[in-house]
C-alpha cells in the first residue's frame, strides 16, 4: 500500500516546513503537568527552611513527621489522582478509612479475630465498596461527584451505627498482642525514624505511575478519562476501567486505615474525615485536570509532600496551626491558576 | 485520478441492496441501494436530515438496517457492532476522531489497540513501537513530527483528521467511511484532508466520503450519490456531471436557488412601500 503513498518531490516547497514541529527539552519539560507541583514543593520547603529552620523543620524527626502527614494524604492521593485521570471523583475515601478501621479493631479486638483476617476483611468491603461505587456511575451515567458523595454520608453512618450496635462504641482500642509482630512492622514499622507509610506512600506511586505511563491499561485510564465516547469507539473497555479504578482508591483507603489503626493501637469512625477533599487537592495541585484525561501520580505525590510540608512546617514554625488551612486554600487555588497556564500551552503553542 | 477507480477484483468491496431504517413513524433510510469499489472515492451528498449519518452508522455497525442487505465483498453480512464492522475492514471515522485531545499522538494512534511487550503480568505497552509506527505512518503523509508525544489538540484541525484517516488506514481499513471529515476546515486544511483522501485511494482502499460541500465532492470523488429524505436519488460518475448540476441535484441546490428567486422578489418588494401608490 506504501508504495503509492506521495513521494517527498510530490509535496509542494514550504508545505513540509510549516508542518515540522520543534519541542525543545526545556520547553518539553516546561509542559509537564507535574510541574506546578515540584516548583510549588521546592518553593515551600525553601520557605520552611528559611523561617523555621531552628525549630526542628530541617532535622530528620521534622522531615519524618511531615512525610508521614504527606503520607497519609498521598497513600489515598495516588489512587485518587489515577481516578480523576479516568474522568471520577471518589468522594467516599475518607469515610472509607473510618470504617475500614473500625473492621479491623472491631473483629479483632472485640470478636478475636486474628489480624490478618480483620485486615483482609476490610480489604474486601473496601473493594466491594469500590465495585458499587463504580457499577453505580457505570450504569447510571451519573455524576460520580453524586454518588460518591451519598456513600460518604451512607458509609460513615453506616460505620457509626454499626459500631453503636456491636460495641456500643465509637471508639475502639486493639488487643495489644496485635500491636506487634510481624504485620505490625509491615504497616505501623519504622525505618530509622520514618515510619512504614511512608514506604507504603512512595511504592505506591511508583506502581501507580508504571501502570499509567507503561501499561495498556493506563492508556485506557487516560482515554476513559479524556472522551469516553471516543474511548468507547476504538475499543476501550471504558466501564471496566472505571470500575477497577473506583476499587483502587476504595483499598487504598482500607490499607490507610490498617496504617493508622495499627500506628495509634486503636479505631476510631471519625477517622479519615476531609480526606476525600485533601487527596482531590493534592491531585489538583499534582496537576491533575478536574475533567480528566490529564495528569500524572508524580504530581500527586508532590502534592501530598506539600500538604505534608505545610501542616507541619506551620507547626514547626509556632504559628497557630488554624492558619493551615488558609495557607492550603491559597496553595490551591495558586497551583490550579499555574497549571491552568502550563496546561494551555502544552495543548496550543508548540 | 480515473485510472485509479475501478474495482481491482470487480465487484464492489462494500453494498447495500435496498437498504431501510425506521425510528417509529420516522422514515430514515428507504430503499437505499449503493456501493463502493476497492480504489474509488464515492461521495455521499445531501442536506442536513437527508439520512447521510444514518447511513453511515448502518455502514459502520451502529444500526442494522430494518429491510435490504448488507453486503462485504459480495457477501451477505450482518454487523452486529461497530466492532463487527472493523473486523471486516470497514472503518469509519466519525467526526470526533475519537482522539483524546490532551493525549499524545502516538497514545491516540494506538488507543484501544495498544501495541504489547513482555508476558503475563510483566506484560506492558510497547512505547518504543508506537513511537516507530506512529512516525513512520505520518511521514508519509507529510506530517513530521519531532516528538510523537505531543499532544494531538497541537496539531491543526486538517492534520488529526488525517492521524484519524492514517490510524484506519493501518488497522487495515479496506473501506474507509469519513463524516464530513472537511466540513469544520477553512481551504488550507481540508486541501490537507483531500490530498490524504488521494493518497488512500491510490492505496486502493474504497473510500466513502460524506459531505455536503459540492465542490470538495467534486473535487476528488469519482462518483455521486445524493440522498434526499432517505432516499437515493441517484449515483452518476465523475464525467457524467458537472459542479453545477450536481449542485442542483441536491435538496441544496433547489433551496439556494428559491431562495435566490425570493431574495430578487423581496429586493423589488421591499421598495413598494418606499413609494406608496
Amino acid at each position: 500500500m506504501a508504495a503509492t503513498q506521495t513521494p517527498e518531490a510530490a509535496r509542494p516547497p514550504g508545505h513540509q516546513a510549516a508542518r515540522v514541529r520543534r519541542v525543545g527539552t526545556l520547553r518539553a519539560w516546561l509542559t509537564r503537568p507535574e510541574l506546578a507541583a515540584v516548583a510549588g514543593c521546592v518553593l515551600v520547603w525553601l520557605f520552611f527552611a528559611a523561617v523555621a529552620s531552628d525549630s526542628g523543620f530541617l532535622s530528620q524527626g521534622g522531615t519524618a513527621s511531615y512525610l508521614e502527614v504527606a503520607a497519609q494524604v498521598g497513600i489515598v492521593g495516588v489512587p485518587v489522582a489515577m481516578l480523576m485521570i479516568a474522568g471520577e471523583f471518589d468522594l467516599s475515601v475518607g469515610s472509607m478509612v473510618g470504617a475500614a478501621g473500625m473492621i479491623i479493631a472491631i473483629s479483632t479486638a472485640e470478636y478475636g479475630w486474628p489480624l490478618w483476617a480483620g485486615i483482609v476483611a476490610a480489604f474486601v468491603v473496601a473493594a466491594l465498596v469500590g465495585l458499587f461505587n463504580g457499577y453505580i456511575v457505570v450504569k447510571t451515567g451519573l455524576p460520580s461527584f453524586i454518588v460518591t458523595l451519598g456513600m460518604l454520608f451512607a458509609l460513615s453512618g453506616a460505620t457509626i451505627g454499626l459500631s453503636r450496635l456491636l460495641t456500643d462504641r465509637t471508639q475502639i482500642s486493639m488487643y495489644p498482642g496485635d500491636l506487634e509482630g510481624f504485620l505490625h512492622s509491615l504497616f505501623a514499622g519504622k525505618i530509622g525514624p520514618y515510619p512504614a507509610s511512608i514506604a507504603w506512600w512512595l511504592g505506591l506511586a511508583v506502581v501507580a505511575t508504571y501502570v499509567l505511563q507503561k501499561t495498556v491499561f493506563g492508556n485506557w485510564v487516560f482515554g476513559a478519562g479524556g472522551d469516553k465516547y471516543a474511548a468507547r469507539n476504538v475499543g476501550v473497555p471504558v466501564a471496566r476501567v472505571k470500575i477497577l479504578t473506583f476499587v483502587a482508591t476504595a483499598t487504598s483507603a482500607a490499607l490507610l486505615a490498617t496504617i493508622q489503626v495499627l500506628d495509634a493501637g486503636s479505631a476510631d469512625v471519625i477517622r479519615g474525615q476531609l480526606l476525600e477533599l485533601q487527596a482531590i487537592a493534592a491531585a489538583v495541585i499534582g496537576g491533575v485536570l478536574l475533567t480528566g484525561g490529564y495528569g500524572s501520580v508524580i504530581g500527586a505525590l508532590f502534592g501530598a509532600l506539600i500538604f505534608g510540608m505545610v501542616q507541619q512546617g506551620i507547626f514547626f514554625t509556632g504559628v497557630d496551626t488554624d492558619w493551615f488551612k488558609l495557607f492550603v486554600g491559597a496553595m490551591i487555588l495558586l497551583a490550579v491558576l499555574f497549571n491552568n497556564l502550563i496546561r494551555k500551552r502544552a495543548a496550543e503553542a508548540h | 485520478m480515473a485510472e485509479n477507480g475501478g474495482s481491482r477484483n470487480g465487484g464492489p468491496i462494500l453494498e447495500a441492496r435496498g437498504v431501510s431504517k425506521y425510528f417509529g413513524h420516522v422514515v430514515a433510510l428507504e430503499d437505499i441501494t449503493m456501493d463502493v469499489r476497492a480504489g474509488e472515492v464515492l461521495c455521499l451528498l445531501g442536506d442536513n436530515g437527508a439520512g447521510k449519518s444514518t447511513l453511515i452508522k448502518t455502514f459502520s455497525g451502529v444500526h442494522k438496517p430494518d429491510k435490504g442487505t448488507m453486503l462485504v465483498d459480495g457477501e451477505e453480512t450482518v454487523f452486529n457492532s461497530p466492532h463487527d464492522a472493523i473486523e471486516r475492514g470497514i472503518a469509519t471515522v466519525f467526526q470526533d476522531l475519537a482522539m483524546i485531545p490532551l493525549s499524545g499522538i502516538a497514545r491516540n494512534f494506538f488507543l484501544g489497540r495498544e501495541p504489547k511487550k513482555g508476558k503475563g503480568p510483566l506484560q506492558r505497552y510497547d512505547a518504543a513501537f508506537a513511537d516507530r509506527v506512529t512516525r513512520s505512518e505520518l511521514e508519509k503523509i507529510g506530517i513530521e513530527l519531532r516528538d510523537t508525544s505531543q499532544p494531538v489538540s497541537t496539531l491543526s484541525g486538517g492534520e488529526r483528521q488525517c492521524v484519524a484517516i492514517a490510524r484506519a488506514v493501518y488497522f487495515g481499513a479496506k473501506v474507509l467511511i469519513l463524516d464530513e471529515p472537511t466540513s469544520a476546515l477553512g481551504v488550507r486544511q481540508a486541501s490537507i484532508v483531500l490530498r490524504y483522501i488521494d493518497q488512500t485511494r491510490a492505496a486502493g482502499i474504497g473510500v466513502i466520503f460524506i459531505t455536503h460541500n459540492v465542490h470538495h465532492a467534486y473535487l476528488i470523488g469519482d462518483r455521486f450519490t445524493v440522498l434526499e429524505r432517505g432516499r437515493n436519488t441517484g449515483t452518476v460518475a465523475h464525467d457524467e456531471i458537472t459542479t453545477e448540476q450536481l449542485e442542483k441535484r441536491m435538496a441544496g441546490g433547489k433551496e439556494l436557488a428559491r431562495l435566490e428567486a425570493e431574495f430578487k422578489r423581496g429586493a423589488k418588494e421591499i421598495r413598494v412601500p418606499a413609494h406608496p401608490s
